[in-house]
Order: structure tokens, then C-alpha cells, then sequence
């Protein structure tokens, strides 16, 4: 009896205890509101600092970390925005998936003032065309991605490549196959295998998609299957046929390329990648996989994108993260506030010199403290080829697209002339939704 | 008392005298009594359902929800005339045969061994199920550990296997990989169904058949089987449904690459991954459909009567 009226009196308490927590969690009303911002895992340390020093006596923003691949990034926030969750009020958005979002109402727009604010004309035009849709501003650039091509200035010079002048993908693939070198890509079978692909097509003046009908979803017009196409997959098939291919060609990513570089014995290569590689090496020198000395970094060098037609002007692709505001935020208010100051030129001061994420905004590039940390050639390549880039195709179906593509176009290896027709025809069923991916 | 009815209607027996007034009204109470949970039920279960069937009429992606459109029956015939349905479902199909075939071997084994076993009982029974207590996740990537080249030890421990043979680079040796996994895993399941179906076969039976001179396999053959034919037959329908349903272990180990999509995946992937909520709704009708073919054909493979096996119960 003793037992059993102990258990009830735990029970009770334990009772007590519960409906007070969720009495607690649902109240604060009346406190100071929280937002939560769900960042990626990309520059964190700066991205939390930001969060504190964006915090006002009004709001206080608070870091949600999301998981560190882009689909899963993609999906988490697209199941609690389906859900309408008043709880996502920031979120970082890879620029491919702001149309996605947008064409959904998953994203508040900009209005007036604030519209003007974040996307004014410092903001470089590759990466304000990643925040419109629909002739509205659904998000605010926090920072901008671009690729270069990187390689070795010794490999360059014994091939005999005059790096001041733009290079084509036929003499970069030559230079390193004559000169016991490689070329570094992205060629796994996943979405950076697209950015290569829809980089070498608009380098050759075409598109995936007609870029005039691309917003129109469904009712798009597919593209690939051009002469630009046959040109890209020319290049792709020129690399995998070539002594310059790295062995691991087909499940090539960002990171596997780097050891190429500087390695134990070779050449070196040329490799197209992301604005990170310079802190990356920077921070190197001296241990595995990084240049031996100061003067092993200084033979790196950099350039635009090559060309995938000897004349026509490369489209380096674009990256980066936009800030965007949920549609079912309680503080829409402060939540756009927020956004404002956290893409600040501040703050993306911050992100560049702290974490190697390049600023989207011109007059960041010419700051002190990037001149500083950057050398000024570096600064105004990358600066020139996030404002000449090429975007992805801008389409609410873009996942699709994405995957699409790569399931025509992989491996690499087997990419040849009639790549580009195999691909159209997939990929028209699948955006007339009469395929299965 | 259902199947009791059902049984002596089939038997061609008169049913009993009309019921009398009380015991209607006892009925009708219970129906009124059960009432609420039966309507909780249907709302739960069936919503969903009927839900799924609803979208799988429509184009519809939750990321161009203006674009919605009615396309009847556009998306069953899209998934059924698409190459990619059918490989997946052999894929499956296969996994689901020879993992229950597998499982139904070596669970008997491990009833058999729990059954006789007279010391330390509870250690070695315990001992058995553990692996089902593992979860799904967890065991996968405890898997895939063990099959990889640069870490596990399923290399080193085949001596026909060279020490840099990647398991996960291509479709045959990846599915052995999840089939390791999933048999692992389940095993105990089924043991443990199989142990309940040996407890019922009569100890009587089994001394008769010994002293009329059967051997073991005779005694196996003529006596234990045919008893256990409900509780195997149970055992290998619950197995079988759980395998047709085979998600996780791929979805850790290879995430469908290498064309080791189940048809369970290909739902996933169109529905959370790609957004089609139509087309995703068409396949996860057509998975609760095949579900229900592959439960009738079992039922009619066992040739027994699920009536008659509960009564028996």
C-alpha cells in the first residue's frame, strides 16, 4: 500500500513536472523573441558571432545547425516550411534551391526599403540574380562562391601556357598530359558534376535549358542537346581519354583533387575549384598534401575559368549562401531585420577574412582587411567571375534537372557525342513527369 | 468465436437458433463500446491511405504547387512502363527471397537450440535475440563497417576475398552486403516465431514416432514440420512483408547507388527527396498493392487456413 502510494505521488510530481516544461516551452510570449537561423556548417565560429552581434534588445538570434549535405540541408528546411513551422525564421539556402523554395511561398519576399537594401548595386550581378524569382527579392546574399582555375605556374610554364591570356579546356588537358601533370574536376556522380557541365555548355553559348522559359517549370525548354552540349561533352571526353585524368576521375569531388597539387612526385595540375583552396594551402604549408615552403605557395597560381571554345568567354560557376526569411516566421519583422544585418558588408567582411567565404558585394573586395589577407589579383579574379558567371538553371524543378542530368551524363567516362540527345529525351520526360528517377 | 462461425458455415453445418434479445443487446453495446476506437482507427490508417491514393491522381511537386494538375491515372502508367519500377522491384523481390529463405534456416536452427537447451537458458536465449534489438541504423552502419575494405574485417576473415575488395562498388557484392545485414538483424525474429511453433508440437507425438523407430530427420520431416505449418507460415509472412519493405540498411549502406534501389527507396526518393507527391503517391499505392499480392501468394503457398491456425493458437 506504502509502495503503491509512493508510486502515486511520484507519478504526480512527475505530472507536475511535465506540464510545467511544456507550460514554459509553449509560453514566452512575453519574453524576448528567439530566432532560430539554420545555418550549414560552413564557417561556423563567424556565423555565431554574427548571430550574437546581430542580436538586438528586440530579438535574439539563435544558431540551428544543419546536416552538412546539400540535400539533406534542402530537405530538412523544405519539410519544416511544407509543415508552415513558425519556428524557421533564417535559414541559409544554396542558391540552387532559392527558386525551389520561392516558387513553393516557403520564402517572405523583401519589400521596399529592405528590397533596396539587400540587393543594391554593390551587390555583384552573379549573385543577385541567385535572390529574385518571380520579379521578386526572396532572399539576401550573405556571400558569394566562384570557381577558378587553379595549377601550378611550373607546370604552366613548362607547357608553355601563357597564363595572362584566357586558356581553353583542349590546352589545359594537353598541357598537363604533355607535361606529366593532371586536371582536377568534379566528376562523381552528384550535383557539383552539374555545376562542371552547365559551366562548360554556357561557356560554349548555350544553356540546359532556355534560360527564357527555364521559369517556367514544366514547360521549359530543354536546351542540352545542342552544339554547345556536343561541345562540353567533348571536353568531358577528352579528359577521360586522357593521360591527364586522376584516378579516381569518376568519383572526383572538391576535396580529392587537392592532394594533386603539391604532390610527393609530379607535376602538379591544373584544377578548377571553389574560392576556399587558397586558405586551404595557405594554411598547409609545410605538412601533407599542402607546399613544401612560402615559395612552394607562391607557384600556385590562378585564372579564369577556361574556355570550352577557344574565343567565346568562359562562365565560371556560381555559388555561395543567400539568406532567406520563412514565410510562416512569428517575427517576419525582425527576422528580415536580421537578415539585413547579417549579409551586411560587415558581416561579409567577416566571412571572407575569417573563413575564406567571398563577399557578394563589390565594395567588400576593395576593404582593407581583404586586400590584407588576399593577394589583389586573386581578389579582383574572383570578384570578375562572380560578376560574369553562369547560374544554374533557375527552375523550381531544379533537383530534378539536377539529377537528371547526372543520370545521363555519368560516368564520364562513357560521355560522348550522343550524350547531349540521350540526355534532352530523359530529361524532357522527366519534367513532363513521364519518368521515374 | 469469428472463426468458429466462419468454420461451421464452411462446414455446411445450420447456423445456431436466433440470437435472443439479450444477447443483441449486448452487441449492440460492444458496437457502441468500440465505436470511438474503430472511427480513431479509420482516421488514422485510412486517411493517409486514401490521401495517397488522392495525390497519385495528380502532377503535383510541393515545390510548384500552382502547377497542380489532374492526370487520372497518367502517373500508375508513367511508374509501371518505366524500366527503372521493374528493376527495382526485382531487386526486392530478390533480397526479400533470399533473406527469408536464409533467415528461415538458421532461425529454425536457433529455435531448435533454444528449445532443447536445459542449462543456462535465459543467457543463450538472450544471447540469440540481441541482434534484434539492435536498430536498423545501427546495424547497418555496423555493416558496413565490417564489409569495408580500409576498416572492416569481412575481408580478412574470407580467405576467397582479396584484403582490397570494395563490397560497395558494384550491385551484386553491395546487395550481399545489405542481405548480411538484414539477415542478421531479423534472424532472432524469426527464431523467436519458430520457437513459439515448436512449443506446440506434442512431446506425445515425438515419442511415438521415436519409439516406432524414426530417425531425427524422420521425426523433423513427418512430426515437427507439419505441426509448425501455421507458425511458419506466419513466421515467413511477417518476414517476408518486413523484407518486401526493405529500406534502411540500403538507405545507410549504399543509398541506392549501384542500382540497389528497393522499390521502398524509389518511394522515398520521389516523395522526400525529389518532392512529387503525385508520382510518389502512385508508387506507395502500387508498394501497399504488391504488399497484398505477396501476403496472398504466401497464404496460398502454406496452403493453410489463417482461421483454422488461430483456433489452433
Amino acid at each position: 500500500m506504502t509502495a503503491r502510494r509512493t508510486r502515486r505521488v511520484a507519478a504526480g510530481l512527475a505530472a507536475a513536472a511535465l506540464s510545467m516544461s511544456v507550460l514554459a516551452a509553449c509560453g514566452g510570449g512575453g519574453g524576448k523573441p528567439t530566432l532560430n537561423w539554420y545555418i550549414n556548417p560552413d564557417g561556423q565560429d563567424t556565423l555565431n558571432a554574427l548571430a550574437k552581434s546581430c542580436s538586438t534588445d528586440d530579438y535574439t538570434i539563435k544558431i540551428q545547425l544543419l546536416p552538412s549535405s546539400a540535400t539533406d540541408q534542402r530537405t530538412q528546411l523544405a519539410r519544416r516550411l511544407a509543415a508552415k513551422d513558425s519556428s524557421t525564421d533564417l535559414m541559409s539556402l544554396d542558391p540552387v534551391f532559392v527558386p525551389e523554395f520561392a516558387n513553393a511561398e516557403w520564402l517572405l519576399p523583401f519589400e521596399g526599403e529592405l528590397k533596396d537594401t539587400v540587393l543594391d548595386d554593390d551587390v555583384l550581378k552573379g549573385a543577385g540574380e541567385t535572390v529574385t524569382w518571380d520579379d521578386q527579392v526572396v532572399a539576401a546574399p550573405q556571400w558569394a562562391n566562384t570557381q577558378v582555375l587553379w595549377y601550378r605556374k611550373s607546370l604552366a610554364e613548362a607547357a608553355g601556357l601563357d597564363m595572362t591570356q584566357p586558356v581553353t579546356w583542349d590546352q589545359v588537358i594537353d598541357a598537363a598530359a604533355d607535361n606529366d601533370g593532371t586536371v582536377g574536376v568534379q566528376a562523381n556522380k552528384y550535383e557539383a558534376y552539374v555545376v562542371w557541365i552547365n559551366a562548360l555548355i554556357q561557356g560554349a553559348g548555350g544553356n540546359i535549358l532556355d534560360p527564357k522559359t527555364v521559369e517556367a517549370g514544366r514547360d521549359a525548354k530543354v536546351t542540352i542537346d545542342s552544339k554547345a552540349g556536343e561541345d562540353a561533352a567533348a571536353v568531358i571526353e577528352k579528359l577521360a581519354r586522357s593521360k591527364a585524368a586522376q584516378p579516381d576521375f569518376s568519383t572526383s569531388n572538391e576535396g580529392t583533387s587537392l592532394g594533386q597539387m603539391f604532390p610527393k612526385s609530379g607535376a602538379g595540375e591544373f584544377m578548377t575549384n571553389w574560392t576556399f583552396v587558397y586558405k586551404n594551402y595557405d594554411g598547409l604549408i609545410g605538412k601533407p598534401g599542402g607546399p613544401a615552403d612560402k615559395a612552394g605557395l607562391d607557384d600556385l597560381g590562378w585564372a579564369r575559368y577556361p574556355q570550352t571554345v577557344q574565343g567565346e568567354e568562359s562562365k565560371p560557376p556560381i555559388g555561395g549562401i543567400d539568406i532567406g526569411v520563412g514565410a510562416y516566421s512569428k517575427h517576419p519583422e525582425f527576422a528580415q531585420q536580421a537578415a539585413v544585418c547579417v549579409t551586411s558588408a560587415k558581416a561579409q567582411t567577416e566571412l571572407a577574412v575569417n573563413e575564406g567565404l567571398m563577399p557578394s558585394r563589390q565594395s567588400v573586395y576593395q576593404s582593407d582587411e581583404l586586400k590584407e589577407a588576399y593577394p589583389a589579383d586573386l581578389l579582383a579574379l574572383w570578384s570578375e567571375s562572380v560578376d560574369s558567371g553562369g547560374p544554374r538553371p533557375k527552375s523550381a524543378y531544379y533537383s530534378q534537372i539536377s539529377s537528371a542530368v547526372q543520370a545521363r551524363w555519368h560516368s564520364p567516362t562513357a560521355v560522348g557525342p550522343s550524350t547531349p540527345g540521350k540526355s534532352a529525351a530523359f530529361l524532357k520526360a522527366i519534367l513532363s513527369g513521364k519518368a521515374l528517377l | 468465436m469469428t472463426s468458429v462461425i466462419a468454420n461451421e458455415a464452411k462446414a455446411g453445418k445450420t447456423p445456431k437458433a436466433p440470437t435472443s434479445d439479450r444477447s443483441r443487446a449486448e452487441n449492440r453495446l460492444a458496437l457502441k463500446l468500440v465505436a470511438p476506437a474503430l472511427a480513431l482507427m479509420l482516421v488514422v490508417t485510412a486517411f493517409p491511405m486514401l490521401r495517397a491514393l488522392y495525390l497519385s491522381l495528380f502532377d503535383y511537386s510541393l515545390t510548384a504547387p500552382d502547377d497542380r494538375t489532374f492526370i487520372g491515372l497518367t502517373n500508375y502508367w508513367t511508374a509501371l512502363s518505366d524500366g527503372l519500377f521493374w528493376r527495382d522491384t526485382v531487386t526486392t523481390v530478390a533480397i526479400m527471397i533470399i533473406t527469408v529463405a536464409f533467415e528461415l534456416v538458421i532461425g529454425f536452427a536457433f529455435a531448435m537450440v533454444m528449445h532443447k537447451v536445459i542449462f543456462a537458458r535465459g543467457v543463450i536465449r538472450t544471447s540469440i535475440l540481441i541482434p534484434y534489438g539492435v536498430i536498423t541504423v545501427v546495424s547497418g552502419f555496423a555493416w558496413q563497417f565490417a564489409f569495408s575494405y580500409q576498416n572492416g574485417f569481412v575481408n580478412s576473415w574470407l580467405p576467397f576475398i582479396g584484403d582490397d575488395f570494395n563490397w560497395f562498388a558494384e550491385r551484386n557484392s553491395s546487395l550481399i552486403a545489405i542481405m548480411a545485414s538484414e539477415i542478421w538483424k531479423t534472424t532472432p525474429f524469426m527464431s523467436l516465431l519458430l520457437l513459439a511453433g515448436l512449443a506446440q508440437v506434442s512431446e506425445d507425438m515425438l515419442e511415438a514416432a521415436k519409439v516406432d523407430g524414426a530417425t531425427w530427420w524422420q521425426r523433423l520431416y513427418k512430426v515437427i514440420l507439419p505441426n509448425m505449418r501455421a507458425a511458419i507460415m506466419v513466421a515467413v509472412l511477417f518476414r517476408a512483408l518486413d523484407a518486401y519493405r526493405i529500406f534502411d540498411n540500403i538507405f545507410v549502406m549504399t543509398a541506392g547507388a549501384n542500382s540497389t534501389e528497393s522499390i521502398s527507396f524509389l518511394t522515398y526518393r520521389q516523395v522526400i527527396e525529389q518532392f512529387q507527391l503525385g508520382i510518389g503517391s502512385a508508387l506507395s499505392v502500387l508498394l501497399f498493392l504488391s504488399v497484398l499480392v505477396v501476403a496472398f501468394i504466401i497464404v496460398k503457398l502454406f496452403k493453410v487456413n489463417l482461421a483454422d491456425a488461430r483456433q489452433e493458437g
